[in-house]
């Protein structure tokens, strides 16, 4: 079940195409992430899904209802760049954004107190905007964000210019939001988060889509068949001794130790094993799973590879 | 800009220089019921006034003036003693203030010239007479006081003050002017914060651009006219105060009035409005002019006038990424209202005209200059006409402006073009 379907978007401004019918499905209760280079299409995605700008072309979906202004108290929004209003008291100005978002003014304050303690704020209650620091703007603005509980939650670069415990903080909300039944979407250029958070991915390349599935999924997919072997006892290539039916790779490490690289082509693991421990004795064996950095980068260049075709 | 600059410098020099001229080229003919016979064809015409005497009861004279087409009668009534130095005019139109100086002059060398000759006669006189003749003084300058009564359809004349009117007339237009520029400049501002720091990011998830400019325009539009309210209050309790605190050295006003018209059918007048002390002219001045529609109409223009001008400062604000780049759109904003400035020198000599009609009448520039209008009196029609026009004009503008709103806030880096602003408004939802 599907929490947004956004389908077939295409969006064209006066000289250059962002987005060529792009769609993506976001299941419920997902942590969804939204990848791609700068400048492919996301933050422009993101907008329409916001209803900031509206496509040349295609639909999009809210819980299989047509998307429509009533829906924006459902959805949490938080932008790249984002700011607040520096005259004003940030109290005052979280109660007026809440309000904004559909909350009353008493629920607000209640709300706002209990996730000010939490993050530890809650002295800056009364001060100006203009007085706290990058860090403390944007714990203000992550609180705006999710206060009156939405069902579906939009992050643009939530860890941007977030310190590596504020960070930690952040995943650790997310998750906890997920499991509390939101859907949340982010879009990240932060690997390590991807790898931490994601279930669900689509990559954007050029104002096209050219990846989305579940991240084991696609994990599974671009697998490829690789292992390391971390060993010893053996002084000299194994090559020889697997008899060049497998593709070698072999760095020493120190006391005598060896780490072999070693990609099974049509072979599986009880096989090479099967092989070499007569000859060597095994410290570590692992599967080589690829990373999401590594997945990211390498659909890019192919996909941009295609393109010059 | 570099040439475009000059140009609009140059252009706001010359064309209200021939705008005025265009003004006063109608031919004026005003009849003259002299009573005292001194100033028969004594009275020079110059290049738009036409002098003609006329023989004939006040009565009649002023009913010929409504079907004759003249622009004005000059009634000047019989004195029994002393030499003629006031007159009165009747007119359908406020006379303008250079007609009103040239009969003055007219009239005030031609009683100078008498005084001389009566001077010159008592030398003529023996010894004894000259004597005592000598003790009397006389000063030669004389003022001549000019009554301007309005005559309407009816059967009804309003005695009209053009001095307190033109200063009314531009203290509000400038007080319009002012209000405008600094309320429509704090609407600019406040869209180029919200901009550069971002908040806007944060609140269009929210609210439709459209919403926010126009929250943003009312909100400050509101505190414009908290303030006014506040002026006008507390100047009208400072003057009720005055009044009351020299209420007993004023003649009572109904009776100052009812002096007025008897005394305008008998022949004191003559001799008597000189000595009509100052304060009570300045307060009759005042009473005269209807102070309701002048609210009334400043509240009405100001707000409508803001509406209007309010709209293009934010989609000015909108375009733009600091305020340092205001400045090229700020230039054909700001003209209308400087040109309005200008020419308000020109309107208050002659509010009637036709060039008064038309700014009064041109949303961009009606706010300044029918408020200049007002206190001589326009007539209703005319003024229906133009808030009708300003009304559309800011509802125009506030469409226009919310177009280019929605889609400059979004955007940075480079600084549009009046084409880009063009595109924006053609651009859809």
């Amino acid at each position: 079940m599907s929490l947004f379907n956004a389908n077939n978007i295409t969006k064209q401004f006066s000289n250059h195409t962002a987005l060529k019918s792009v769609s993506i499905e976001v299941p419920k209760q997902s942590i969804f992430g939204l990848l791609g280079p700068n400048g492919a299409g996301k933050t422009t995605l993101i907008r329409i899904m916001n209803q900031i700008t509206a496509p040349d072309e295609g639909e999009l979906f809210f819980n299989s209802e047509k998307l429509q202004p009533k829906h924006i108290y459902k959805i949490g929004y938080l932008p790249e760049e984002r700011g607040l209003y520096k005259k004003m008291k940030v109290g005052e100005q979280a109660i007026y954004l809440a309000q904004l978002k559909g909350l009353s003014r008493n629920d607000a304050v209640k709300k706002l107190k209990y996730w000010f303690e939490k993050f530890d704020i809650g002295t800056w209650w009364n001060r100006k905007v203009e007085e706290l620091s990058k860090g403390m703007q944007q714990k203000v603005q992550f609180i705006v964000t999710i206060l009156h509980e939405p069902e579906l939650l939009i992050f643009d670069e939530p860890f941007s210019g977030f310190d590596p415990i504020n960070v930690n903080l952040l995943k650790t909300e997310i998750l906890k939001l997920r499991d509390d039944g939101a859907t949340i979407i982010f879009s990240t250029h932060n690997m390590e988060s991807v790898e931490e958070l994601c279930d669900h991915i689509a990559l954007i390349n050029q104002s096209e889509k050219i990846l989305e599935g579940k991240v084991s999924e696609i994990k599974t997919q671009y697998k490829s068949n690789t292992f390391t072997l971390e060993y010893s006892g053996y002084n000299g290539s194994i090559k020889s001794i697997t008899d060049n039916q497998f593709e070698v790779s072999q760095t020493s490490l120190e006391d005598g130790r060896y780490q072999a690289t070693i990609k099974l082509n049509n072979g599986d693991a009880n096989q090479l094993l099967g092989i070499l421990i007569p000859h060597i004795k095994i410290h570590s064996f692992n599967e080589v799973i690829p990373s999401m950095n590594d997945i990211f980068i390498s659909r890019v260049a192919e996909s941009n590879a295609s393109k010059l075709n | 800009m570099t040439i475009l600059g000059p140009l609009l410098m140059a252009a706001m020099m010359i064309v209200p220089a021939i705008l005025a001229t265009m003004s006063d080229t109608s031919d004026r003919k005003i009849a003259v019921l002299d009573e005292t016979g001194i100033f028969y064809n004594k009275l020079q015409n110059d290049e738009h006034l036409q002098f003609y005497h006329i023989h004939s009861d006040l009565n009649t004279a002023k009913e010929n003036l409504k079907t004759n087409g003249d622009y004005a009668l000059l009634y000047i009534p019989k004195t029994e003693v002393a030499l003629p130095t006031s007159a009165i005019i009747y007119s359908e139109k406020q006379p303008n203030l250079d007609t009103k100086s040239y009969i003055r002059r007219m009239m005030g060398k031609e009683i100078e010239e008498q005084k001389l000759l009566i001077q010159i006669n008592k030398l003529k006189l023996d010894e004894a007479d000259r004597e005592i003749a000598m003790d009397i003084p006389i000063s030669i300058k004389t003022s001549i006081s000019l009554t301007t009564y309005k005559l309407s359809e009816g059967e009804g004349e309003q005695k009209t003050y053009t001095e307190i009117a033109m200063v009314i007339g531009i203290f509000t237009g400038i007080l319009i002017y002012f209000f405008i520029f600094f309320f429509g400049a704090q609407v600019m501002r406040g869209v180029i914060e919200e901009k550069t720091s971002r908040i806007i990011e944060v609140i269009i998830s929210s609210v439709k651009p459209f919403q926010l400019m126009m929250g943003k325009i009312v909100g400050i539009g509101l505190v414009g006219l908290t303030q006014l309210t506040l002026w006008i209050v507390l100047t009208a309790s400072i003057v009720g105060v005055f009044q009351i605190a020299f209420k007993d050295k004023m003649p009572n006003q109904s009776a100052m009035v009812m002096n007025n018209t008897q005394m305008v059918q008998g022949n004191a007048l003559a001799e008597v409005s000189n000595d009509e002390s100052d304060l009570t002219a300045v307060f009759e001045a005042i009473s005269s002019i209807n102070f309701g529609i002048i609210i009334f109409a400043f509240i009405f223009f100001f707000l409508t006038g803001y509406l209007l001008y309010a709209a293009l400062f934010a989609a000015v604000g909108s375009a733009v990424d600091s305020e340092a780049d205001t400045q090229q759109f700020m230039l054909p904003i700001t003209i209308p209202l400087i040109f309005a400035m200008i020419m308000a020198q020109f309107i208050i000599r002659d509010p009637e005209g036709p060039v008064a009609f038309w700014l009064s009448i041109i949303p961009l520039t009606s706010p300044i200059i029918m408020m200049i209008r007002i206190p001589f009196g326009v007539p209703y029609t005319e003024l229906a006409l133009s808030m009708v026009l300003l009304v559309a004009g800011f509802l125009f503008t506030t469409w226009m402006a919310g177009r280019i709103y929605r889609t400059g806030i979004l955007m940075y880096g480079k600084k549009p073009s009046y084409k880009d602003l063009y595109k924006w408004i053609k651009y859809k939802g």
